[in-house]
């Protein structure tokens, strides 16, 4: 039971691992150059702060997660690890609705403010960030289920272990 | 079941009363951000162009609904609220009801998803925010900021009071974990060891 257990919860941690560095991989090579008459505008992921933002929270939960794949199964820090999860969980929700907020300005534009859509320029561009923002979702998905799942293996509020 | 009324029912630990504090300033503050973000509005006269020596005057208003994040923002929070109302109301009327374990269980999980609800809107509101304040000048967006100013006030402190209620629903949610921590550890002592 215990294996199995232990089992689950890495290999829920090695996907998210994944899942997280596969975000912050595709939104770092996003980068498309397009001309415009004489203008040419490169856009890269750097010119908007959310994406930024986006990157930085995804690589600090990749490492995160390396980490924690490597903790040993009798230390005493599990219990520090859900809390730990918890927050991970909301840097990743917040960087990912940041990302999708200024993303869907971009696509869309926002014609009250007098935003022009930028997506009909770079649609490559566009793209790339969109698989970035579906593997920060994934990440998140996992990364929810891993909370309730460290809760239930650490906590043992069912009373499943004798002790 | 003795063991588990003990830590339970008819209690006024100071966990008990940190908690209900807590809730209490995380029901007002989520509230208040998602009322003044409700009410911002602003409705302004501006020159938008000049023919000859005509000006030509348009009324741009700045409601929060043309902003999908702000609308989201506005839900999110009337939910945690909602649902700090009612933790509120279990916890003080729970004196009187019968335990289960599964109980502390569903509080402990609530708060958590209830804190990254409330981050992910503060977050998204925060940066849609930056955008309207500073611009950008690689996807020549225009601030606008400089011309509504109250709106962007407002939205302010719509956004503080919404930060103040993430960091109240992390907190909320870690000592709601170690409830949880200390009634299964007691259920686990009382059982592990016989009582009579």
């Amino acid at each position: 039971m215990k294996l199995t257990q232990r089992l689950g919860g890495l290999v829920l941690r090695f996907a998210a691992f994944c899942a997280a560095l596969g975000a912050v991989i595709a939104m770092i090579t996003s980068r498309e150059r397009s001309s415009f008459f004489v203008l040419s505008l490169v856009a890269k992921y750097s010119d908007l702060a959310a994406f930024k933002y986006f990157v930085i929270a995804n690589a600090i939960v990749t490492v995160y997660s390396f980490l924690v794949l490597f903790l040993p199964k009798e230390s005493l820090l599990w219990k520090f690890v859900v809390v730990l999860d918890l927050m991970v969980t909301m840097l990743l929700t917040s960087s990912l609705s940041a990302a999708v907020a200024v993303a869907q300005v971009g696509k869309r534009g926002n014609a009250n403010a007098g935003w022009l859509p930028i997506c009909g320029q770079v649609p490559r561009f566009c793209d790339q960030i969109t698989g970035a923002l579906i593997a920060g979702l994934v990440a998140l998905v996992l990364y929810v289920f891993l909370l309730i799942f460290s809760i239930h293996s650490v906590v043992d509020p069912f009373l499943l272990r004798k002790s | 079941m003795p063991g588990e009324n003990i830590l339970l029912a008819g209690e006024t630990t100071k966990s008990w009363k940190l908690l209900l504090g807590m809730r209490i300033l995380a029901f007002m503050a989520t509230l208040a951000a998602a009322i003044v973000m409700a009410l911002n509005k602003e409705t302004k006269t501006l020159v938008v162009a000049t023919i000859g020596t005509i000006p030509i005057k348009a009324t741009l208003t700045a409601k929060f609904q043309h902003t999908p994040a702000f609308v989201f923002f506005v839900i999110a929070n009337v939910m945690v609220s909602f649902h700090n109302l009612l933790m509120i109301a279990l916890q003080i009327f729970s004196r009187k009801l019968e335990y289960k374990g599964f109980h502390i269980l569903s509080v402990a999980i609530l708060d958590m998803l209830n804190a990254t609800l409330v981050s992910a809107a503060a977050n998204s509101a925060a940066f849609m925010a930056e955008l309207g304040k500073n611009g950008n000048k690689h996807a020549k967006w225009n601030k606008i900021c400089d011309r509504f100013a109250t709106y962007c006030d407002h939205g302010g402190g719509a956004l503080i009071a919404a930060f103040a209620g993430v960091i109240l629903m992390l907190l909320i949610s870690v000592v709601s974990i170690s409830r949880l921590l200390i009634s299964s550890n007691k259920f686990s002592t009382d059982a592990a060891s016989p009582s009579i």
